[in-house]
């Protein structure tokens, strides 16, 4: 696999930040301003230009044990701060499956 | 039932230790996750949407109650209280913790579980018929021959390091449960003038970006050579397959690109070197692998109890009885297949619930064995018809007496973007809404077999190519479109299903589909013209023009 910080350039649309999965459990997380990761999109470091995501990024990258496949995705900042998922498969990652209750009994 | 022998025990214990050594050095940094990928993969964990998540291996098919319990502990303890199984006999948990799959591999070990060659580029699980040595007019049981591959080519070298992924399914009855046509290779049994076993041998099927239909590369080859015949093919395969780039790795671009005639030929010749060699299989090996598998004691029971006879003045029953029991090659038996569709439920999902008590019941009216097949459903091989009503009822209690067994709501569906981290678009909430739409029982069974088939990326792991009704999630400008397909099958006449046309949306997907219904009734010659007779018959045009006139 090519390591994410091998892409040439990193374009971003807008605003930005940078998610994996957390190591020990696989579960969604968020890189934040503080250089650690966080459950909650809220705490999320937000990136504006293609500089700033690609340290985002290299950053998260070395922190091999914390999370695993770091990659820059879209969001959506509203004018409260509020930020939320710019995309369908941010949001399920976000608040889970849309299939309502698995497996029904 | 088979019983595993000492090596294979060891051999898993042996992995079950390797792998808690490998997680610890990762979980401390020791190890990165570049060196750590292809450690996990051997062991059937990828990384999802959400989570990690876990595949097992059910070779082909076939669980003991032990082995369910132990896949419902592992679904409580260490999951979320459920698994999905999946399209080739295998189960996988979709929340798992990496820090506790040592565990979850451990307890499956006791009870002779694994996730050996359920990922990476290698020999996966062999598939067979879930209906193996028990289906009426089955030349052989199939399983024999899936083991002998199964022992022959887990964690062998050759096998190990293929161009790419490697399946092989098998099938011994003229009805082709296990869509032989679209594995890498496909094998048939078959008996030769003189009676002796062997097999049709098929290769280069297979669906995804570029789907094929497997093409028979020889009409006849001994079991006693079958092992130096399939290596023989992965020999030219590894030879030439296009490692370069893994869309093009698959075998079945290699014998499209080469043609079968010239692809035949390099086999042949490579055959040739090592047909007399160790690969040569004794009858011995077969018959030892032949004694593990174990029949019930089946009495000899009456073709048409009182307890059938009564119970068939119950609507209900008798509904659920015409789709989901099967003739059983000893009378007073049946097949039950038990079907994991349940109206608005995720296809393929079990509950933890669901599995212990599908455990007790296969004890009580299976002789302790439970199947698994590629249509995301599951099933009872060995039950005496006077048996039936009583487990119907408590099926019923559980939520797993659906009676739409190849019906239009029987759909097989990837898990899609709800889950995986390759899709473009969802599949479950599709086929959720779909069943929903047909949930009607005397509508359904109007329409008759009929199947449809969804994939949430070109990947195809729904096979939607060869879906009856075939469905693709693709993306546009950020927007989940849905193409169609119809006319595809995965039986023995397989065939690739052809779009009708522009993408739909999402919330258009049910809609498109009853207009495809509707019009399949409207032009049906008789009740008994199912679906697929009528797209044979009239082409997709009429289709094309139904959804498409108003849209
Ligand atoms: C959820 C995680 C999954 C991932 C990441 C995944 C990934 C893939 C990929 C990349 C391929 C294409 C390989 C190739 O053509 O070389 C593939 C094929 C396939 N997958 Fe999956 N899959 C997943 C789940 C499933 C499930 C749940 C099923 C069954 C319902 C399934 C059944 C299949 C089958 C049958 C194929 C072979 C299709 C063919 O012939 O090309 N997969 N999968
Ligand atoms: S078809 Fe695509 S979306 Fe569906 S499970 Fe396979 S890889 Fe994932």
């Amino acid at each position: 696999m090519t390591s994410p910080l091998e892409q040439k350039k990193i374009k971003i649309a807008g605003p930005s930040i940078v998610t994996a999965n957390r190591t020990w459990d696989g579960i969604v997380v968020y890189r934040t301003a503080t250089k650690s990761w966080s459950a909650d999109l809220s705490e999320a470091a937000i990136v504006r230009n293609s500089d700033e995501a690609k340290a985002l990024l290299a950053e998260s990258v070395a922190d091999d044990v914390g999370a695993i496949g770091p990659y820059i995705a879209p969001v959506q900042v509203g004018a409260d701060g509020k930020i939320e998922p710019g995309n369908l498969r941010e949001q399920i990652r976000r608040t889970g499956v849309t299939i309502g209750q698995s497996a029904q009994v | 039932m088979y019983a595993y022998d000492e090596i294979d025990r060891t051999l898993v214990n042996e992995r079950v230790s390797e792998f808690r050594d490998q997680v610890k050095r990762r979980l401390s940094g020791e190890l990165t996750e570049d060196e750590f990928k292809i450690l996990r993969l051997q062991n059937g964990v990828y990384l999802q949407l959400h989570a990690y998540m876990f595949r097992v291996a059910i070779p082909y098919g076939t669980l003991a109650t032990n082995q369910l319990r132990a896949l419902a502990h592992v679904a409580r303890k260490y999951d979320r209280g459920y698994g999905h199984f999946t399209t080739r006999q295998n189960i996988q948990f979709n929340w798992i913790k990496l820090a506790e799959l040592p565990d979850a591999l451990e307890d499956l070990a006791k009870v002779g579980i694994h996730a050996m060659q359920t990922s990476g580029n290698n020999m996966r699980n062999v598939t067979s018929d879930q209906w193996a040595g028990v289906a009426p007019g089955e030349i052989e049981d199939p399983r024999i021959w899936s083991e002998l591959i199964r022992q022959h080519t887990t964690l062998h070298p050759e096998f190990s390091f293929l161009p790419r992924k490697f399946k092989i399914a098998i099938t011994a009855s003229d009805h082709d449960r296990a869509a032989i046509k679209i594995h890498d290779i496909g094998l048939r049994l078959i008996k030769n003038e003189k009676g002796e076993t062997g097999f049709e041998v098929l290769v280069g099927g297979g669906l995804g970006r570029t789907p094929f239909i497997a093409k028979t590369i020889k009409h006849f080859v001994h079991g006693r050579d079958i092992l130096s015949y399939i290596e023989a093919i992965l020999r030219v395969y590894n030879q030439y397959g296009r490692r370069d780039n893994i869309y093009k790795a698959r075998i079945k671009i290699l014998v499209h690109e080469l043609g079968i005639e010239k692809f035949s030929r390099e086999v042949e010749a490579e055959w040739q070197h090592i047909r007399n060699s160790s690969l040569q299989i004794d009858d011995e090996v077969i018959e030892d692998i032949r004694s593990r598998f174990t029949y019930p004691a089946y009495e000899k029971l009456p073709h048409m109890p009182d307890e059938l006879r009564q119970a068939a003045a119950d609507p209900d029953f008798e509904a659920w009885r015409k789709n989901s029991v099967a003739p059983h090659k000893v009378p007073g038996y049946s097949i039950v297949t038990i079907s994991l569709k349940p109206t608005g439920g995720p296809p393929g999902d079990a509950t933890a619930e669901q599995m212990d008590a599908l455990a007790d019941l296969a004890d009580k009216f299976s002789f302790g064995e439970i199947r698994v097949g590629h249509e995301q459903n599951l099933a009872l091989p060995h039950v005496a018809k006077r048996d039936l009503p009583a487990l119907w009822k408590a099926l019923d209690k559980l939520g797993l007496a659906t009676p739409n067994v190849n019906l239009i709501t029987d759909i097989i569906a990837c898990p899609g973007l709800d889950y995986c981290s390759l899709a473009n678009a969802r599949s479950i909430p599709i086929a959720q809404e779909l069943t929903r739409r047909f949930a009607n029982h005397e509508l359904a069974n109007l329409i008759g077999r009929l199947h449809i088939n969804i994939s949430g990326c070109i990947n195809a792991c729904g096979h939607h190519h060869v879906g009856h009704i075939g469905i693709l999630g693709v993306e546009k400008n950020g927007e989940e479109v849905y193409q169609i397909t119809i006319g595809g099958r995965a039986d023995e006449n397989a065939a690739l299903g052809t779009l009708i046309g522009p993408g739909v949306k999402f919330d258009e997907v049910a809609d498109v589909i009853e207009d495809i219904v509707e019009a399949y009734l409207a032009l049906r010659e008789r009740p008994e013209e199912l679906f697929m007779d009528t797209v044979k018959r009239l082409g997709v045009e009429p289709f094309k023009e139904r959804v498409y006139a108003t849209r």
